[in-house]
């Protein structure tokens, strides 16, 4: 659905994003994971046919976004990142206005119109101008413009920025109802969002993607090891002597200070594949200690993320000092 | 052409729940009062021709105020994204913006219709002037709304779009002094480009081509100038 081969854009001497390749398929909801300033707002930026790249293409449903621009548009429903309202229109009529220049015939927009307000929520407020809604339901109006008519394509930047919680909750719940029938395409820098919404996802950091993978991938491909976390009680120093002794364990490290003395959290890394559960709950027991709680540590995308980008920095900075 | 008309109906709309387009209109009315008014003091003729004359001077001021908004609060507000990535072609954007604000000129001309109108039942003016004359405002004020427009494709900020409007209109305007001050070939140049030259055969009664033509390349030239204005914001990203 939508295809996009080598994009490079430059400011000037500022490359914003450099070589940004990846394809999108029919119904699937994709995430674009990145930093504030990591070229998010510029891949959707061209992709929406807002601006050219400096090289590369992007077709959307097989047009080209700068040759065939008004084709392309036609299948693209876009939220910008500042939402585009004007505050001294009604919202029915704001719609109504956004249905005119997609194209919607006369005959169908009422009900076009009808169809997207029910999808947002935003019915009762049909008649109240835009300039007193409250932020949250702005946000679902910006929605609602960009479903008219049903685009194959969703492009929407950072659609959840600046809601309370629950707006938060709805809105993503929302879009994750998107998938299937449209394309969605939805950037963030809210870590939680990707994984609840999202069936795969691109982190783009300082204009290059850094990885793409399903969110359970991710979390799979970067753990490079098996994290298992232990609360026990007993002096310090002899419980990670004995914890390290288990085989398959690589290291071990104090997490944090439990609430007494001599209770702590240890996180225990284990090799990958390796199953040291069992192992680490005899030698705490063997080794006389109090065994309060041991589970499993599984890496959040949070972490990934930070780890991601952190390896990235650090091998540009090894890079330069050489 | 239904992507155009949309876009020149919502901004026309738009002009009406602004309270801008209604104190200039106000005091516009006030002043081309005043001015319709005072002469006859002096002057006991049924003519609209110093009236008209003024009139075409205040439209420096007063129409900027009408076009100062058009590209600038859309760039503002970012809804000038939703313009450019909806199934719009740009100049589809120029020509709604620039038809909103033609027909914004044609209501407030509406509005001092009535000064013909008090001419007609009070004296016996000749017709024809006064038909010219209004065309030739209306040539005149389309015209600078086209550079208004013009001018407000630069800028997020509707002040600086409106005095740039402003500025670029007074040169126009003060052709004549402009050329005085450059050489040639500047000089011809400018002394062509003056507005006064080319409006006063209208106010005289006359309907001359070369000034109609004079107009319209205004109109032609300042709408294809926002258009690539419009169209380097994409490029400038």
């Amino acid at each position: 659905m939508i295809d996009v081969q080598q994009l490079t854009k430059d400011y000037g001497p500022h490359r914003a994003i450099s070589d940004v390749t990846f394809s999108v398929e029919r119904g699937e909801v994709l995430g674009f994971l990145g930093p504030n300033g990591a070229g998010k707002t510029t891949t959707m930026r061209i992709l929406t046919g807002y601006m050219p790249a400096t090289s590369g293409t992007v077709t959307i449903a097989g047009f080209d976004i700068f040759k065939q621009s008004v084709e392309a548009r036609q299948r693209v429903g876009y939220l910008p990142e500042t939402v585009p309202l004007y505050p001294e229109m009604s919202v029915s009529g704001y719609l109504d206005f956004m249905a005119k220049l997609k194209g919607i015939p006369r005959r169908d927009r009422k009900s076009e119109i009808e169809r997207v307000m029910r999808a947002t929520g935003v019915v009762e407020r049909a008649e109240q101008l835009i300039a007193k809604l409250s932020k949250g339901f702005r946000q679902r109006v910006g929605v609602a413009q960009a479903l008219l008519g049903s685009p194959d394509v969703l492009v929407l930047d950072e659609p959840t920025i600046g809601l309370d919680p629950r707006q938060i909750i709805e809105v993503r719940n929302l879009i994750k109802s998107f998938g299937g029938e449209h394309t969605v395409i939805l950037s963030t820098h809210i870590l939680p969002e990707v994984s609840m919404t999202c069936s795969r996802v691109i982190i783009i950091n300082d204009g290059r993607l850094v990885a793409v993978d399903t969110p359970e991938n991710l979390t799979r491909r970067l753990r490079g090891a098996e994290a298992i976390q232990v609360e026990v009680r007993g002096p310090r120093a002899a419980v990670i002597k004995q914890l390290k002794q288990v085989p398959k364990v690589t290291g071990v490290t104090v997490a944090s200070d439990g609430r007494e003395g001599e209770v702590a959290t240890y996180n225990v890394a284990g090799e990958l594949g390796a199953d040291v559960r069992e192992a680490l709950a005899a030698a705490v027991v063997n080794g006389g200690f109090g065994l309060l709680e041991l589970h499993q540590a599984g890496m959040s995308l949070e972490d990934i993320f930070l780890r991601l980008t952190t390896e990235e920095a650090s091998v540009a900075t090894e890079g330069a000092a050489a | 052409m239904r992507n155009t008309l949309a876009i020149a109906e919502r901004e026309l709309k738009s002009y009406f729940v602004s309270p801008v387009p209604y104190v200039v209109t106000g005091l516009f009315l006030v002043i081309a009062g005043v001015l319709f008014s005072g002469p006859f003091s002096r002057v006991s003729e049924a003519t609209l021709r110093y009236w008209i004359g003024n009139v075409s001077v205040i439209w420096l001021i007063v129409l900027p105020a009408f076009t100062m908004r058009l590209l600038a609060e859309e760039a503002r507000s970012g809804t000038i994204e939703l313009l450019l990535t909806n199934p719009v072609r740009d100049f589809e954007v120029v020509l709604g913006k620039y038809l909103a604000a033609l027909g914004s000129l044609l209501g407030i001309l509406a509005l001092t219709l009535y000064y013909p109108a008090v001419l007609f039942i009070f004296g016996s003016p000749d017709g024809g002037p006064i038909l010219t004359s209004y065309v030739g405002i209306i040539l005149q004020g389309a015209a600078f709304l086209a550079v208004g427009l013009w001018a407000s494709s630069f800028t997020q900020n509707q002040i600086i779009a409106y005095f740039l409007s402003f500025a670029i209109l007074l040169i126009m305007w003060l052709g004549d002094l402009v050329a005085d001050a450059i050489g040639k070939p500047g000089s011809d140049a400018m002394r062509y480009l003056s507005v006064p030259s080319h409006f006063q055969d209208f106010s005289r009664g006359v309907i001359d081509t070369t000034h109609v033509i004079y107009f319209l390349s205004i109109v032609a030239a300042a709408l294809f100038l926002a258009y690539l204005s419009l169209q380097t914001r994409r490029w400038g990203g």
